[in-house]
């Protein structure tokens, strides 16, 4: 994650050649078509409570749920599979702790167990997914396919089909407080991200991840635990969804069945791809997974903002999409850059002739 | 025979894969009515010739003429057209399709209302009789069918287009003793016919019994081309594995100076460790400082041996102790952490990591033995680099590259490093020359010669045999999937001592499998 920078024009550089750079390109440019439409959109004022208000502060919001669920996605990525079934474990640990809370006293302590309980609960899911992969041996997508499909089973089971509502002021507060004046689930969204980054780059298990998903047999010779690894992998996967979920349902405190997470899997999916990490597996950059969850965040808001007619969303989202891809695909960057030199080239050659 | 125009007739063939010359200036003739069999070591460039033949791999230089008649370029279509047809290995078969599908399929029989399957259950059925398989329903699926009759099943579909000529790649690597009679009698009828047969097997025996004319390739280049009747085992396998450059003389007198006889308890013993199909029950013993050579062909067990021994592979019989201790050898993890390590002969699939940079790819094995959670601290890591640069002559300018931009040697280099960083008591080294120049050769030998210095029990395999004799204080000798004899090196041991006790084991059949 580091760049060997030795001054400001070379951390510059650096960044540029990341492949998230277009992420940030993007993120602008966004940013700039809202602002041309509503000169006052990028405006942050200080609220009634001394907190920060404004349309950046809204997207910001947004993105936390999709932060999380990319990171733990690039981590699954990373070792060649990939995690269909975030969407749901976030739905679960919604109803879980809706569930649970809607029963339990209005105290801090009640909130913390909720929070508890939803670790509990989305590690047994993740877990599943792992001994799926890792000890029986299933396709990650068939295995975590599986999941997706139950876990939204699971939460209807666990509200009776309703979509339950509670109060809790602790669990609120993650939602919707505010700490130095940012949203409590902004904060709480990047240190996660920031830890998982420590996590993986600090210890060996970046290289551990990226060894089995760059060269499986290769990595098992040189003795590297696959099993144990894609088992932790899936669990990590599963715990981020998890807090996600709460992000998601802790701001209207009310759990959506149907709705919660849905089809946040591609979303996560999406960021990942934008942050540069391939899904072929291998080599992966968490910092460049938070990049693409910001980017959808902004592009959820700017559709809204524009007033792009909810039937037209998906398409006005995936223009944005194939375009970002394309930007960032090595084969058409070299086709244009062949174009220019040979655009360079023909004068010449037609002076020649001449 | 001469005076027969060849079928086929390929003259200064040469072939490049990015930059790299695999087949450089080969000739082959096939004529009608006779067996030649393409003979050579793995990477001498067989497959690349069978490649170039067939039309799958673009010739750069030469040409190929059919009947006399220039054919190029050769493309795949062409060349069957030309009635070059290939018999693939029963593993390329569809299992889920039926005999009939597998035989026609490419060259299905067509009617008014599309495919005809009726006609073409008939034809698959004329074509198999041909092969003494006249009992087998075509409209059985393949998966239910034995190894042996896939292999003819493979056959029957090249025979379908009635070619001239028909290459056969290693149709009998998975088949038994009898089941290696039968094909070799077919391919016997075959030539009969007049059909030109290319034969290409690891199995000399089987070479011998069927071939007329043997073609012998050397890393790329031609050796040259002669009658079976004039050729006896021992010269065809001398000139497979052909010799060394003078360089690497000094170093085998320096280690016969040093010879080594082992003595006391064992580093590692082995008791009839085997695994079907791939090894019969062999015992072998590892000593503390002592280089022992395996010596063999191509697919003679020296490999095998080596993946059990290193627990790439689990053996299905036997037992393996290390300091006198039984240790069950589960995985290659479980036996670096007996302090077994195992480079194994395919570098780039299953040695090094491509995208991970030379440091990453050195530290990952004892990476992987201490655990994620345990990082190796800078200090450490720039320790261990620090001590492989000096001893194995690496560039300090390519630790930080990914090793998939580093050359052949270089990459033989970090692999040999990341084993060495586990502190081995066992290392086993399978084709660790391979693909290499000169220089990193002899790094890579003096640095084994060392170690055993050191006290550590090596295992050597090449097929390059000079390199066995050189640097082995012990030479187990394998051949057909058994080990046949133990010689202990010295100065009346060479090359030849070796070659002529492989081609004088005759009591082995012609898979190798042991009679009863």
């Amino acid at each position: 994650m580091s760049a060997h920078a030795h001054g400001p024009a070379e951390a510059l550089k650096a960044l540029v050649r990341r492949q998230y750079f277009w992420g940030i390109v993007a993120i602008a440019l966004l940013l700039l078509v809202n602002l041309v439409k509503d000169p006052g959109y990028l405006a942050v004022s200080i609220g009634s409570s001394g907190n920060l208000v404004g349309n950046v502060i809204d997207i910001l919001r947004a993105a936390a749920p999709v932060i999380l669920i990319a990171v733990g996605m690039c981590l699954v990525v990373a070792t060649g599979g990939i995690d269909l079934s975030v969407g749901s474990v976030m739905v679960v640990a919604g109803a879980v702790s809706m569930e649970f809370l809607s029963g339990a006293p209005d105290t801090p302590g009640s909130g913390l167990a909720a929070l508890g309980l939803v670790v509990v609960v989305s590690a047994a899911l993740g877990a599943v997914n792992g001994v799926l992969v890792s000890v029986v041996g299933l396709q990650p997508f068939i295995s975590t396919l599986v999941i997706m499909l139950a876990g939204r089973g699971l939460a209807k089971v666990i509200t009776g089909g309703q979509n339950t509502a509670a109060t809790n002021e602790t669990f609120r507060w993650i939602a919707n407080g505010y700490v130095l004046g940012l949203p409590v689930v902004f904060l709480l969204a990047l240190l996660l991200a920031v830890a998982m980054g420590l996590l993986v780059r600090r210890s060996a298990l970046g290289l551990m991840l990226e060894a089995i998903g760059m060269d499986p047999k290769a990595a098992r010779l040189a003795g590297v635990n696959r099993r144990a690894l894609l088992f932790t992998v899936y669990i990590l996967g599963g715990v981020l969804a998890g807090f996600a979920g709460v992000f998601a349902t802790a701001s209207v405190m009310t759990v959506d069945v149907s709705r919660t997470g849905y089809q946040l899997e591609l979303d996560a999916i999406l960021a990942v791809v934008i942050g540069g990490t391939s899904l072929a597996g291998g080599k992966f950059n968490i910092t460049g997974a938070v990049v693409g969850a910001i980017l959808i965040a902004t592009l959820d808001k700017t559709v809204v903002f524009l007033g792009v007619s909810s039937s037209a969303t998906p398409a006005f989202k995936a223009v944005v999409i194939v375009v970002l891809c394309l930007l960032q695909s090595e084969r058409v960057r070299r086709a244009f850059r062949q174009r220019r030199a040979a655009a360079a080239r023909t004068p010449e050659r037609e002076a020649l002739a001449a | 025979m001469n005076d027969i125009q060849p079928v086929v007739e390929m003259t200064g063939i040469t072939v490049e894969f990015s930059g790299v010359r695999v087949l450089d200036d080969v000739d082959l003739a096939l004529y009608p009515g006779e067996v030649h069999a393409l003979m050579g070591e793995n990477g001498a460039g067989k497959s690349t010739l069978i490649g170039a033949l067939t039309g799958t791999l673009p010739i750069l230089e030469g040409e190929v003429r059919i009947e006399g008649e220039e054919r190029m370029p050769i493309g795949v279509a062409r060349s069957r057209a030309e009635g070059i047809a290939t018999v693939f290995q029963e593993t390329h078969l569809s299992p889920h399709l039926t005999v009939a599908e597998n035989v026609m399929i490419g060259n299905e029989v067509r009617g008014a209302f599309g495919i005809d399957w009726k006609a073409n259950r008939a034809r698959a059925a004329e074509v198999l009789a041909l092969l003494g398989l006249n009992d087998l329903d075509p409209r059985m699926p393949l998966s239910a069918l034995t190894p042996a009759v896939k292999q003819l099943v493979a056959v029957a579909r090249a025979l379908v287009v009635e070619p001239r000529v028909l290459v056969l790649d290693e149709p009998t690597s998975s088949l038994d003793a009898s089941e290696v009679r039968t094909l070799l009698r077919v391919v016997r009828g075959l030539r009969d016919r007049g059909v030109a047969i290319l034969f290409v097997s690891h199995f000399i025996e089987q070479v011998f019994e069927v071939a007329d004319r043997m073609t012998v390739l050397r890393e790329g280049r031609l050796v040259g081309e002669y009658l079976a009747a004039e050729l006896d085992r021992s010269d065809l396998i001398s000139k497979m594995l052909g010799e060394d450059i003078e360089a690497l003389k000094a170093l085998r007198s320096e280690r016969l100076a040093h010879h080594y006889s082992a003595s006391g308890k064992p580093t590692l013993r082995a008791s009839a460790l085997g695994r079907r199909g791939t090894l019969d029950p062999t015992d072998i013993e590892l000593s503390r400082g002592e280089v022992v050579g395996f010596a063999g062909l191509h697919g003679s067990g020296r490999t095998e041996l080596a993946r059990l021994m290193g627990g790439a592979e689990r053996a299905d019989s036997g037992e393996i102790w290390v300091d006198g201790v039984r240790v069950q050898l589960r995985s290659p993890g479980a036996a670096l952490h007996q302090r077994i390590a195992l480079s194994t002969e395919d570098l780039r699939g299953e040695g090094i990591i491509a995208g991970l940079t030379a440091r990453e790819n050195i530290v990952l094995a004892l990476q992987a033995m201490r655990g994620w959670s345990r990082p190796l601290s800078r200090g450490e890591q720039g320790a261990l680099i620090e001590t492989y640069l000096e001893a194995l002559h690496l560039s300090p300018s390519d630790i930080d590259r990914p090793v998939e931009e580093l050359s052949g040697g270089t990459q033989q280099k970090i692999l040999l490093a990341r084993l060495l960083a586990t502190r081995p008591h066992v290392l086993i080294l399978d084709e660790p020359t391979r693909g290499v120049d000169i220089g990193a050769k002899l790094d890579i030998q003096r640095r084994v010669a060392q170690l055993a210095g050191e006290g550590v029990a090596v295992v050597f395999i090449s097929s390059q045999l000079e390199e066995v004799v050189r640097l082995s204080d012990r030479i187990v000798v394998l051949k057909d999937r058994e080990k046949i004899g133990e010689l202990s090196n010295g100065p009346g041991v060479t090359v030849d001592t070796i070659v002529e006790m492989i081609a004088a084991d005759l009591d082995g059949d012609l898979d190798g499998e042991p009679e009863e």
